[in-house]
């Protein structure tokens, strides 16, 4: 690719043969069409009316939503509530950095140049979950304690994710290991521990952790309900990560496995140097997709008892001093988490276009 | 073949989170005291009975039976951990350990005492199912509901009796079943059912949660007992007599005319009663495993039975429930402490 | 041990270097590991279980339940037992997910399809529908399509009605009941008359087109069979049906057919949920048809109507069918989010409901998980028979 290659020549499609190319083609076409745009019109009007020109955005309280529109004000009013749940004011500053470091670690990941971008993602899997340790939950130098009973709001949401997807990350990999495996009863193990957690809603899994796991264990252990609910979650998650990966491990071609077995490389460091890099690499997109799912299902923690984003704003629009606001909550918790997945999910694709390299026959 | 090491160490983690050798068994007191903080499970929202402000602070009248206990424990009525739980849960999340008591307006029943492996350790609250109406439906009497619509919150006494009640009327009703009281709201403000039943005390709580409280009233008609009170588990009879024994103390309290205004002076009281329940003389707490200030404690950190009602649900509050039969006995009521001695 | 390195011949390999040795060790290992963990999970249930004294067994299901249920596709009042509120649970978690899986199907089609529409505005609707149902949680459609809208349904004395006999009120939607009377069989056994015959043309019609070539009409002559017949036998019984329509009783509506909203909430949300998701495997089910196989169809003729039904998605399922086996899946266990809203599934009614008044948490969790695991055992085992009859027959 040394030499510059023509630019193919300018499209000579103006916009009136586009349109008649890919709108009005036919009268099949142009029949649906004018209807389709009819409906759009009138569906899409009053929507955006509501949503902003007859919305109210300031005011100091709800007497000021009059107009016939979204009451925003009800959601920039509790806002503070919805992103941090119950954590004391003069300690959000701890969240804060959090979400700061967070948005340091993977916004780099978006933009291509980014320097030494590889560093910032890694920081973000291995430093991040330990600094967010010590700091949220504060006990450490000097830190105010702050109960998990008292994490809320959008925070919670992002823990529950975050955490739920690296501690499923390592269990998924053995599993999948496992259930390639030539030992049968090893493979079988595997394949039953598989199969039944994702057989189960997570609903159920959910209430035997939050309720029922301490008739599991031996006396005298117990576990916060956070906690309880995050093992719930990361039993449940791991089996699809197992299957994720074994998409991968299937993927790699068998010399991979051959030219490994001919170096004389042992068990260890096959799977380690050759076959999980080059799987994990592919699966990349997978594992992305999962944390969409995932993020997606933490919203289930508020039937049993977790104010996540949602279990904020459910608690909060049944508020007598704010009327019929259900809808601009829910508005608002959709479109958090619209902007989340469908950024990580249009990074996920991208990838995938990058990835998708080699091992096509 | 060369799996084995992986697959070992991947049996030994699933293990390793069931291998946990069972270790000593410890009284229920022993283990709150390791804590540091007593867990109690409440209800995840419900004005007057535990409730929790946007900062988490709990209140509520079994919030206060709950700090009440802590108080006794530790000297320190925030000594508390507050787990929201919702009716279906509760029970479950008693037996299992995941709390050392439950107040969370629970009724007591035969069937909770004695399969679930649950004690109750008293009434802090009795009570009686009633129904909350839309006014637009006009309807005067509870036997006029004949084919309603009726919400109730899921794992309840309440939707056993109001099974029992319908059928012994011979009248139909269609349940609309919600996991959580405010949802049961909801559903009542959104229309989904004419009526809302609960006990009459969560009905005025839950009216007040409505948008517009005069659209809906409150019937006469009372169709159950319901006595609700804190729950322990069975097996620990010491933590059964400290729950129990701290309500008892707040009644007694009250009787005695001991508030938490006046009880450092009523400490240089001749009364022997009066000085029994606040330690100063004789070891009552000893005997319960405590401190023998406990009942000191508890008044001067959370007050006396009747004030911790006044403060939660009484006429002063947007609930405005009269004492009715929650006044002492020899107010009228039915509150009659055993003796502290 | 330092004599045998110097031996000439090569020693085979330590037992412990024994890959077939170390197989069997190992997995001992993991089996011992695996009783160990169990039986340790086991005694600390049941010592736990005494300790607290909690009744155990199965003879609470024989038990009267005393409890009410919304609605129940079988007999069902609170004189019976809680084994029978298993089953009221079971059939609504089995309707609600039929319900969803055909309306998802159908719907993640067209919308697939759609996606890949000549028509600019078509195709982008399609896009636009996809992603932003499918980056919204679940639980928050199912909770909109409740109370939001529930909220803007007029009470049953304001009801929206058609003709007399369909109401739509903040209750439910009202339609009215077929009421079959005597002498109703003979219809019904003309319609199984009908379906054989349609079969049997079916059959005829294949084999006349790969013996001569033509084509006979077999879709329109077996509509016209089916409807035919089935008149025939309910006119010539002397029409024994009888409707009945819902009127206002007091409060709410009484007979027919009543659709609750939490049913249609339950199953609006799943059904456009999971459409998203089937949609977008539809497309890459299209897509993965190499264009040949559509020029071929072209170069012989075959008109563009039929060359997406008989050559492009007879071939997309291969590719399609074994990730939509996984929404299935996904949709039926996604149906216990009905305890959200009320609608009386197998965890509402029995994890819920039947769990609480009982106290039994074990048991009636493990029921409940060996259902679902029932369920999509089932359905992947039949959509693995139906993937391997869509096969690629490689001769």
């Amino acid at each position: 690719m040394a030499e510059p290659m023509l630019k193919p020549p300018k499209s000579a499609i103006s916009p009136i043969t586009w349109v008649r190319q890919n709108l009005f083609s036919g009268w099949y076409n142009t029949l649906l069409t004018l209807v389709v745009g009819y409906l759009l019109v009138i569906g899409v009007g009053p929507v955006f009316s509501w949503l902003f020109f007859d919305a109210t955005f300031l005011g100091s309280g709800p007497s000021d939503c009059t107009g016939t529109g979204a009451c925003w004000l009800f959601i920039s009013e509790r806002l503070n509530f919805f992103i941090y749940g119950f954590y004391p004011d003069d300690l959000q500053w701890r969240v804060d950095v959090m979400f700061g470091l967070l948005a340091l670690s993977f916004v780099p990941q978006f933009i291509e140049r980014f320097p030494g971008r590889k560093w910032f993602g890694l920081f973000g899997l291995t430093g991040l979950p330990v600094v967010g340790y010590f700091l949220v939950p504060g006990g450490n130098f000097g830190l105010e304690v702050v109960e998990s009973s008292k994490w809320g709001g959008l925070m919670l949401t992002l823990i529950l994710a975050y955490i739920g997807i690296l501690a499923s990350l390592p269990i998924g990999i053995v599993l999948a290991l496992g259930r390639r495996s030539e030992m049968p009863i090893i493979r079988g193990i595997c394949v039953v521990f598989i199969e039944v957690w994702r057989a189960v809603p997570l609903i159920t899994v959910l209430f035997m952790a939050s309720v029922m796991l301490p008739l599991f264990l031996p006396d005298g252990m117990n576990f916060e309900k956070l906690m309880r609910a995050l093992i719930g979650i990361t039993l449940w998650q791991s089996a699809y990560m197992a299957e994720v990966i074994r998409g991968g491990l299937q993927a790699i071609p068998r010399g991979q496995y051959e030219a490994a077995d001919a170096l004389g490389l042992g068990y260890w460091k096959k799977t380690g140097l050759i076959i999980l890099p080059q799987a994990l690499k592919m699966v990349i997109p997978g594992i992305v997709n999962t944390f969409i799912s995932l993020f997606k299902d933490t919203t289930l923690v508020l039937i049993i008892g977790l104010f996540d984003i949602l279990g904020t704003v459910q608690s909060t629009i049944t508020d007598p001093a704010w009327q019929n606001v259900a809808i601009e909550g829910y508005v608002f918790v959709a479109f958090c988490f619209w902007v989340f997945c469908f950024g990580i999910s249009r990074y996920s694709q991208n990838l995938e276009r990058k990835l998708d390299t080699g091992h096509r026959t | 073949m060369k799996n084995t090491k992986s697959i070992a160490i991947g049996a030994v983690m699933l293990c390793g989170l069931f291998s946990v050798s069972a270790a000593s068994a410890a009284t229920t007191l022993e283990s709150v005291k390791e804590n540091g903080h007593l867990q109690c499970g409440v209800t995840s929202g419900l004005p007057g009975f535990s409730q929790p402000d946007d900062k988490g602070n709990w209140t509520g009248i079994d919030v206060d039976t709950c700090r009440a206990v802590a108080a006794a424990i530790f000297g320190d009525a925030q000594a508390v951990e507050f787990t929201p739980l919702t009716a279906k849960e509760r029970l479950t999340a008693l037996q299992s350990g995941e709390i050392d008591m439950l107040s969370r307006n629970t009724t007591w029943t035969l069937t909770r005492d004695a399969s679930l492996g649950l004690n109750f350790t008293g009434t802090n609250y009795y009570d009686g199912q009633g129904f909350l109406i839309n006014k637009d439906i006009g309807v005067d009497d509870a036997t006029q509901l004949n084919g309603a619509t009726i919400c109730i919150q899921a794992g309840t006494t309440t939707e056993l009796n109001l099974s029992d009640y319908f059928r012994s009327k011979g009248m139909e009703y269609q349940p609309i079943v919600f996991d959580t009281s405010e949802q049961t709201v909801q559903g009542f403000a959104a229309g989904r059912c004419d009526v809302l039943t609960s006990d009459r005390s969560q009905l005025a709580a839950l009216r007040s949660k409505l948008s517009d409280p005069s659209s809906a009233k409150i019937l006469p008609n009372t169709i159950s007992k319901e006595p609700l009170g804190p729950v322990v588990r069975q097996g620990d009879d010491q933590w059964f007599n400290i729950v129990k024994w701290v309500l008892f103390a707040q009644i007694n309290a009250e009787e005695l005319g001991i508030t938490s205004d006046n009880v450092e002076d009523m400490l240089k009281s001749d009364n022997p009663n009066v000085q029994r329940l606040l330690g100063t003389d004789g070891d009552m707490g000893a005997k319960l495993g405590l401190r023998d200030d406990f009942g000191h404690q508890i008044v001067k950190l959370v007050g006396n039975y009747g004030e911790m009602y006044d403060r939660n649900v009484g006429p002063d509050t947007p609930l405005g429930l009269d004492r009715g039969l929650n006044a002492l006995w020899t107010e009228g009521g039915i509150l009659y402490a055993p003796p502290l001695r | 041990m330092k004599k045998q390195t110097v031996d000439s011949r090569p020693a085979g390999p330590k037992p412990w270097y024994d890959p077939r040795i170390r197989s069997i060790f190992f997995q001992f290992i993991a089996i011992a590991l695996v009783f160990w963990g169990g039986w340790t999970l086991v005694d600390n249930t049941l010592s736990n279980m005494e300790s607290r004294g909690i009744s155990t067994g199965f003879g609470f299901l024989d038990e009267t339940a005393g409890f009410g249920i919304i609605m129940s596709l079988v007999p069902y009042d609170a004189t019976m037992t809680y084994g029978r509120t298993f089953l009221v649970g079971l059939m609504n978690t089995l309707l609600v997910s039929a319900m969803g899986i055909v309306a998802a199907t159908i719907l993640g089609f067209i919308i697939g399809v759609a996606r890949l529409s000549s028509n600019w505005l078509v195709a982008k609707l399609a896009l636009v529908y996809i992603e932003v149902i499918r980056n919204i949680p679940l639980l928050l459609q199912i909770f909109f399509w409740y109370f939001a809208v529930l909220g803007s349904l007029p009470s049953p004395r304001q009801s929206v009605e058609v003709a007399d006999s369909f109401f739509l009120n903040n209750r439910g939607l009202y339609l009215p009941e077929p009421m079959p009377q005597e002498g109703f069989g003979l219809v019904w056994g003309a319609v199984i008359a009908a379906i054989v015959v349609v079969i049997g043309l079916r059959a005829w019609a294949k084999k006349r087109q790969l013996a001569t070539g033509q084509i006979f009409p077999t879709f329109k002559v077996g509509v016209a069979i089916l409807v035919i017949l089935p008149t025939v036998g309910y006119l010539a019984a002397g029409a024994p049906l009888e409707w009945e329509f819902p009127a206002l009783k007091g409060f709410n509506f009484g007979g027919g057919i009543t659709i609750i909203p939490e049913l249609a909430a339950l199953w609006i949300a799943l059904s456009l949920y999971t459409a998203s998701f089937i949609a977008e495997i539809v497309r890459s089910g299209i897509l993965s048809v190499s264009k040949g196989q559509t020029e071929a169809a072209k170069a012989l003729g075959i008109p563009n109507s039929l060359t997406l039904r008989l050559v492009v998605i007879p071939q997309a399922m291969r590719v399609i069918i074994p990730p939509l086996t996984s929404q299935y899946l996904n949709l039926t266990k996604n149906s216990s989010l009905a305890t959200a809203i009320g609608y009386p599934d197998l965890v509402a009614v029995f994890m819920g409901t039947t769990l609480n008044q009982t106290g039994q948490a074990v048991e009636v969790v493990a029921i409940t998980m060996a259902v679902y695991l029932t369920i999509s055992l089932a359905i992947s085992l039949f959509m693995n028979i139906y993937n391997r009859a869509a096969a690629i027959k490689e001769r």
